[in-house]
């Protein structure tokens, strides 16, 4: 599968204005690949990955183009998207525990979402059952509620209903933010499991947690302010960052064995920019230590290495 | 209790997927500004002000005592003075009736709705914010009013009390209505008070009452200021039914004992029509403006139900 | 400094409130002048809860807590009120720890009604400004302000001003930034630490055992309700002992090393010892920490490292739940 995004942008429409919450992202993701897309909350992550799905009532599609396996998908369409969805995409939202209907079992609750798409529950019954099996959940678990589970069976009983009909693309978005340390290293690596297996082509793995996505993602994608900052292979962008804004971001995470006796860790002084009404120029420049003269004009997201796209005026020249 | 699950949200940086928050407005404009587009309330608003208007203004401008009985009996609504809205059975003058009715009615609400949403604020507040035996004994209260039969007790008392004034409906009814109040106001009571910032209000030396008086019912306002009003219409409604079935004040006048006599005098076989559909439409559109006031106001303060 | 003695809290559950259910069995540590002590648990391991007690925002139920001598366990009305002068706290959420519709500088205020109500207008405001100095906020920025016009980090660091009002000795800091993001987060932390460098002890209560191990001298790990593994921090992490404390370790993700390799690491049993290390020093104590007798909790292994019973309630720690 490949995805191809391209030049997309997605405001918020408010009392007060449009809040330009995406604002023009162009990337692909490969077949296989599990891209992981962070950033700090506000920098149009979440926005990204919903968009590509279903725009919600208050996001406005403003321009740009997804193409996925060859094929546009209308996003901008409710009615259109509907074969897209489930199918070609599929979703693990954020809060995904909480997204299961409590009154329902669950096996009642697959069986009614099956049928919802037009499928014969009996044609699928096999497979969600060896997948449950796959996740390390008991059988048992389509008999209950879901109040009966923990937060981690959850968890892995939402991503394998949403992968149940083998998306091209599975979109995750902060599927391991409320869990505990355990469960979320259980989590990622059934993210990764499906991958394998084949259930799902590619991912996009929607988190703030830069060191999960070491553990789990091919190339991770840094987002700053409702623009693209940087995107390369998770292991350029962990040890031979050239964004500023990664390399500070980076930095500032605490690790095991780290102390603050032995090496003071520094944050990224100021606040991100409001995106009623966005800076002109690159959106980091009023945070950065390296800005100069060009940054009062925006750079573009372009490709200095093989599979490696920045955007910056210092990283890519004056003349990118 | 406290027992964390692993589905405690709390762990969850605030990276919002609705979207980013709008842009910060001084909460009195936002109100104000929503207010004035909301037609429910301003339809709410301004019947509730014309009919209030006229109960003030009313007996002023037809000053004929309503219990007088000198009329042409039985006349139509005219525009002579004194026939406005036609008379009864015993020559007595409608329009007087209803608008000395209207202010009996609208003292009612206030009275008898006031005194519930006192006794249900304080009870609901004690109950949610204590907790424990003190929540189990106040809920025990409530319960008990809750299944007193009402109209048996007022039957009983109105058979020991031949002379009952409105205040005594008032005050009866204001110690009967309480107990939803009480449960709804101890629901959020109970929920606002395991929030973050009540803690802190402990942990600056304050307990019980300030925090009460200081923390939570201002931040329950707007829900205090629904639960009143739904109070007030409720008053209205339970003294109207009380009036009608011959249960209300033995002197004065009200919306209902009007319907009550059109009733037992056989207006609507005669065809008086005149005689009960004032009141009737009198209770219905006081009652149906507080209730619609309540999901305007309700859709004011509550962004969710606001459509963009 | 702040001393727990043997700690614990039980809720009532069940139908007519028959069972007990010890949320906190037996918690016993230090927190001393100028040091940072983390308490990590995951989700029902009453970290919080233990918080709270020291907060006096729980009743507890058994036990001790001693500050400078004093037992402060049973303390209320005007005593408690002097219990916060020198105990005061900072929770998760910033966004709930204010009333949404006052200013956010109103918790200044709250302070000044109860504990300074004579104090001059001018001579209050000069003390507000160096708090909020002390924790590298512009008083123009941030006073007169509603709390939704603050950012996360802005209205923690309010909240530590705030506890800097009033002569602190122990500041309870509950998840103060998992809310945060990545880049305010660590200065908020190198707040801590410099405040803790001028004398100040912190409980700093954690699920992310990187932050603590960054910034803390003593490590305390709390799982369902009972210590399992305590000492100073750089022996905790350097030598994990309990086979949770490990299994923690294993979990978290670091950004240099693969999960698999850190388990990896892990993985080379202690030389020598099959068996609980607990129940090697103690073989006569109750398989449970009952709470009921003086049986010791905790067995020492070195200096300043200490471990508990390695099967509790002959469960088997596993990695999922």
């Amino acid at each position: 599968m490949s995805l191809q995004v391209t030049d997309l942008k997605v405001y918020y429409r408010t009392l007060a204005g449009d809040v330009r919450a995406l604002d023009g992202a162009t990337f692909s993701i490969g077949d296989g690949e599990i891209m992981g897309l962070a950033g700090e909350s506000g920098c149009g992550k979440s926005t990204l990955g919903n968009s590509l799905i279903r725009l919600d009532g208050r996001m406005k599609y403003v321009g740009g183009n997804v193409n996925l396996d060859g094929a546009d998908v209308p996003i901008w369409d409710k009615q259109a998207m509907i074969p897209f969805r489930f199918r070609e995409v599929s979703v693990v939202p954020q809060y995904a525990m909480s997204a299961m209907n409590p009154t329902r079992k669950i096996g009642l609750m697959v069986r009614e979402l099956i049928e919802s798409r037009g499928m014969a529950f009996r044609d699928i019954n096999v497979e969600l059952e060896r997948r449950i099996d796959v996740v390390g959940l008991d059988q048992s678990v389509l008999k209950r509620y879901p109040i009966e589970l923990s937060g981690g069976m959850k968890q892995r009983m939402v991503m394998v209903i949403s992968t149940l009909l083998n998306p091209s693309l599975l979109i995750a978005d902060e599927i391991t933010s409320a869990l505990d340390v355990s469960t979320q290293r259980a989590v990622a690596e059934t993210l990764v499991s499906f991958r394998d297996h084949g259930f799902v082509k590619s991912m996009m793995v929607i988190t703030h947690d830069v060191s999960i996505l070491y553990q789990i993602a091919d190339s991770i994608l840094i987002m700053y302010a409702g623009k693209l900052a940087e995107k390369a292979s998770t292991t350029t962008i962990i040890q031979r960052a050239l964004h500023p804004y990664t390399q500070m971001l980076v930095a500032s995470l605490p690790e095991v064995g780290v102390r603050y006796a032995d090496k003071k860790l520094t944050g990224i002084p100021g606040s991100p920019p409001s995106l009623l009404t966005p800076p002109t120029g690159c959106r980091f420049r009023a945070r950065c230590p390296l800005a100069f003269a060009k940054c009062a004009e925006e750079p573009p997201f372009v490709e200095v290495e093989p599979d490696h796209s920045v955007a910056c005026w210092k990283v890519a020249g004056p003349n990118a | 209790m406290s027992s964390s699950t692993q589905a405690d949200t709390k762990s969850v940086p605030v990276q919002s997927a609705d979207g980013p928050t709008p842009v910060a407005r001084k909460p009195r404009g936002e109100f104000i500004f929503f207010a004035l587009r909301s037609k429910k309330f301003i339809f709410s608003v301004s019947l509730l002000s014309f009919l209030v208007l006229l109960a003030i203004v009313g007996p002023l401008i037809d000053g004929t005592d309503p219990l007088a009985q000198n009329l042409t009996v039985n006349t139509p609504p005219s525009i002579d003075p004194g026939y406005w809205f036609g008379t009864t059975t015993f020559g007595e003058d409608v329009f007087a009736q209803f608008v000395n009715g209207l202010r009996a009615t609208f003292f009612v609400g206030l009275l008898g709705g006031g005194l519930a949403a006192v006794i249900g604020m304080g009870i609901g507040f004690a109950a949610g914010y204590k907790g424990g035996w003190v929540d189990e004994v106040l809920n025990m209260v409530t319960n008990v009013f809750l299944v007193i039969p009402t109209l048996a007790v007022l039957i009983v008392i109105s058979s020991y009390l031949q002379q009952r004034g409105v205040l005594f409906e008032a005050i009866f009814v204001g110690l009967t209505a309480w107990p939803w109040a009480a449960r709804a106001i101890r629901a959020q009571t109970f929920s606002l008070r395991s929030r973050d910032f009540i803690d802190l209000a402990r942990l600056s030396g304050r307990r019980g009452l300030k925090i009460i008086v200081l923390e939570i019912a201002p931040n329950m306002s707007s829900y205090l200021m629904l639960t009143f009003i739904l109070l007030f219409g409720n008053a209205i409604l339970i003294a109207a039914s009380l009036d009608f079935i011959g249960l209300g004040p033995t002197g004065g006048m009200s919306l209902g004992l009007m319907m009550f006599n059109s009733v037992t005098w056989a207006a609507l076989l005669l065809g008086i029509w005149w005689w009960f559909i004032p009141p009737g439409i009198g209770i219905m559109a006081t009652v149906g403006a507080l209730y619609v006031m309540n999901v305007g106001l309700d859709e004011i303060f509550n962004p969710k139900l606001r459509e963009l | 400094m702040l001393s727990l003695k043997r700690i614990s809290k039980s809720y009532k559950v069940g139908t007519f409130g028959g069972k007990d259910f010890l949320a906190v069995r037996d918690v016993s540590f230090d927190i001393n002048e100028g040091e940072v002590v983390s308490l990590i648990g995951e989700s029902g391991s009453g970290k919080t809860t233990v918080g709270k007690m020291v907060l006096k925002l729980i009743e507890i139920t058994h036990g001790a807590i001693v500050l400078d001598g004093v037992d402060v366990a049973s303390v209320k009305g005007a005593d408690l009120k002097q219990y916060y002068r020198s105990v005061q706290g900072v929770f998760q959420d910033p966004f709930s720890s204010y009333n949404p519709i006052f200013k956010a500088d109103r918790v200044f205020g709250m302070l000044q009604s109860e504990y300074f109500p004579d104090m001059a207008r001018s001579e209050w405001n000069d003390k507000i400004e160096a708090a909020l100095r002390a924790v590298t906020l512009e008083p123009d920025q941030v006073l007169g302000k509603y709390p939704h016009q603050l950012s996360g980090g802005q209205l923690q660091r309010l909240l530590v001003a705030r506890a800097l009002l009033l002569d602190l000795k122990i500041l309870v800091a509950d998840e103060i930034i998992s809310m945060l993001d990545a880049s305010t987060r660590i200065d908020v932390l190198n707040l801590l630490a410099e405040l803790k460098a001028r004398g100040m002890g912190i409980l700093f209560i954690t699920h992310d055992l990187s932050l603590g191990n960054y910034i803390s001298e003593k490590t305390v790990i709390l799982r369902r309700g009972v210590i399992v593994e305590m000492g100073a921090t750089q022996k905790v992490f350097g030598n994990p002992t309990h086979p949770y404390t490990r299994m923690l370790i294993s979990s978290v993700p670091q950004l240099h090393k693969k999960w698999a390799q850190i388990e990896a690491e892990l993985a080379a049993p202690i030389a020598g010892r099959g068996g609980c290390l607990f129940h090697e020093a103690y073989p006569l104590a109750g398989r449970t920490h009952d709470g009921a007798s003086d049986d010791p909790t905790m067995a020492k292994i070195e200096d300043d490292h200490f471990v508990g019973c390695f099967e509790l309630e002959s469960e088997k720690i596993s990695r999922v739940a």
